[in-house]
């Protein structure tokens, strides 16, 4: 998934919000009470646009959204708009549904997979390029590639590298012996082929934040350690991986936040099948809302405001920790 | 003088090994990149060779004719959605960046909070709400109701962008504009904006490629209309003909040329957007 992050300890303190320098000579509320309103109307002038635009194009449609839960859409109410109010049946049809145990269990190991080895071996490409060495910046350059891609060039082509009968995967492996897997067509490895495709897009991501979290870590640390006989292994555990805690939750955090929600990947590759054995709760909304002849779009937004929830549950939590540093 | 020479000399003939493991790290990184180069090079025939060319021997230009003969309008179609979604996310969050920056308004914490949780919500969801509120519309199937869309991927990253940067900006400079009689509207637009550059380049790259990218809003609200965009160009290819995959991976390679624009033309705006905030002058 495309994602930023802001990194809370390498911004300048007077960057961090606006009010951090207007509050520092006196109290907040003096200070509020001193700006001219001139200055308020200037303010909110400048940004009337954007909060028209939030209340139009995000909060119209999560209400929309909300709504679909809770009635009883079929294509014609849908389109004449007098669907009947259901209440919650909607979401005791998705919880009922033989899909919603797997969904849920995929849900989980897609993300937590994906994000255990995409940090891991962020991790390591990025202290592996702290090093100075000749191309170094270039190569780190070109480890971005995967992220930049459209993720329908990313998906189609791992689709065919892992072609049961014609993918190169397959070849590599006949070639040491191993007999061919069937990646995207046989429910025991659909899940692992999604995964290996999301956690090769997210390294990018993983390697530029940690990297620039590992140059805030002062160089005098590891000499002072070195002298005193620490080897680069102590060095790492010791060091790098304790300082740079607080960069690892954000970037844990905030690509939790983004793998719920991946849906692309899964839906070009494999559609989430075959028979549900890689579908997640992000593709079966879709399968729910689009992907059939018969819609079933109050089901879709069901299963949709449950994978809201969950990323706005951690979304908080990542707020919260980027709050938290930000402070101290 | 000729020391410090030999000393960079050692300096660089002791890490040729590094340099070395990192071609290769580099190498397996981007092997799915390469794969695609040369499947879409391959010739049809070949194509369920077992097992398959490394390297495209018979080179064939049979996929890129065909991207040429059928693709065209779908990267038409795709390259003037980017380019509105960069016009209204530039608009939109400009402002807003400079007023949460720079005029203190009441109530701008609980905005950028907003904007935070917006970036936040899945495609899925904004993609199904879109749809309710398009069809009611008569706006599926149509390039501006596209440009509206996929703007939410890129406007509230945008303003945290703005925000950081004109955070940036002397206020002893904005003051005396003021002192000069200059008003809000005339600071921003002679003063603000075009010292913030390099946050208008980098909101430009990332909204345009995110748009450029976009399936989900594609798939939903585009599908089947007049104009659809690239990534549905693709994605019918691999439903309609996937024994054509010269074709597919051909207009894959064409897809990804503005990517490797970006990466080429301005590598430190990428790297300054992915770790935002770290953006400086």
């Amino acid at each position: 998934m495309k994602h930023t992050t802001q990194l809370p300890d390498r911004r300048p303190l007077r960057d961090r919000t606006g009010a951090a320098t207007a509050a520092a000579p006196s109290p907040a509320r003096t200070t509020a009470r001193r700006r001219p309103s001139s200055q308020q109307w200037a303010a909110w002038g400048f940004l009337a646009p954007v909060t028209l635009y939030l209340a139009l194009f995000y909060a119209y449609p999560l209400y929309r959204n909300i709504d679909l839960s809770l009635r009883n859409y079929t294509v014609r109410s849908f389109v004449q708009g007098d669907a009947p109010f259901t209440g919650l049946r909607n979401y005791l049809t998705v919880f009922d549904d033989p899909t919603f145990a797997p969904a849920l269990l995929h849900t989980v190991v897609f993300t937590v997979v994906s994000l255990v080895f995409q940090y891991a071996i962020g991790l390591a490409l990025a202290v592996f390029f702290t090093q100075h060495f000749r191309l170094s910046a270039t190569l780190r350059a070109l480890f971005l590639v995967p992220w930049l891609l459209p993720l329908i060039v990313s998906a189609s082509t791992w689709s065919w590298m892992l072609n049961s009968d014609s993918g190169i995967v397959n070849a590599a492996l006949h070639a040491v012996g191993i007999g061919p897997v069937n990646w995207l067509t046989s429910p025991d490895w659909s899940l692992t082929s999604v995964i290996l495709a999301n956690i090769w897009i997210g390294v990018p991501f993983n390697l530029v934040v940690l990297h620039s979290g590992l140059q805030s870590i002062p160089a005098g640390l590891y000499e002072a350690a070195a002298l005193d006989g620490a080897n680069a292994w102590q060095r790492f555990w010791r060091i790098t991986f304790p300082l740079l805690r607080p960069v690892s939750a954000i970037t844990l955090l905030l690509g939790l936040v983004y793998t719920l929600k991946v849906f692309d990947i899964i839906w070009i590759m494999t559609k989430g099948g075959p028979a549900d054995s890689s579908t997640t709760f992000a593709t079966w909304s879709y399968q729910l809302g689009f992907g059939n002849l018969l819609p079933a779009f109050g089901p879709g937004a069901a299963v949709g405001n449950l994978l809201v929830v969950a990323a706005l549950v951690f979304g908080l939590v990542y707020m919260r920790v980027q709050r938290k540093q930000g402070l101290s | 003088m000729t020391g410090v020479v030999v000393t960079r000399h050692n300096r660089h003939s002791r890490t040729w090994w590094k340099t070395a493991i990192g071609l290769v790290l580099t190498a397996i990184m981007l092997f799915p990149v390469y794969w695609m180069l040369n499947v879409s090079f391959t010739r049809d025939q070949d194509m369920r060779k077992s097992p398959p060319g490394l390297f495209p021997t018979d080179a064939t230009l049979e996929g890129y004719r065909a991207v040429v003969d059928q693709q065209l309008p779908y990267l038409g179609t795709s390259l003037v959605i980017g380019l509105g979604t960069v016009v209204l996310t530039v608009a939109l969050a400009a402002p807003a960046g400079y007023a949460l920056a720079k005029l203190r308004p009441r109530g701008g914490g609980l905005l950028s909070f907003v904007l935070l949780a917006a970036q936040m919500i899945p495609g899925i969801i904004m993609a199904m709400g879109f749809y309710a509120i398009y069809l009611s519309l008569g706006l599926l199937q149509s390039v501006p109701g596209l440009i509206v869309a996929d703007s939410t991927l890129a406007v509230p990253f945008a303003v945290l962008i703005f925000t950081a940067f004109m955070s940036g900006i002397p206020g002893e400079l904005l003051q005396a504009a003021k002192t000069d009689g200059a008003g809000a509207v005339r600071t921003f637009w002679s003063i603000v904006m075009p010292m913030s550059r390099n946050a208008v380049v980098t909101v430009s790259l990332f909204a345009f490629l995110w748009s450029w990218s976009d399936f989900i809003f594609a798939s939903t609200l585009a599908s089947g209309g007049a104009h659809q965009p690239i990534t549905l160009g693709i994605y019918q290819y691999i439903g309609n003909n996937n024994q054509e995959w010269n074709a597919i991976m051909a207009t894959a390679v064409v897809a990804s040329l503005p990517a490797a624009v970006i990466l080429v033309l301005a590598q430190r705006y990428v790297a300054a957007g992915v770790t935002a905030g770290a953006v400086k002058d």
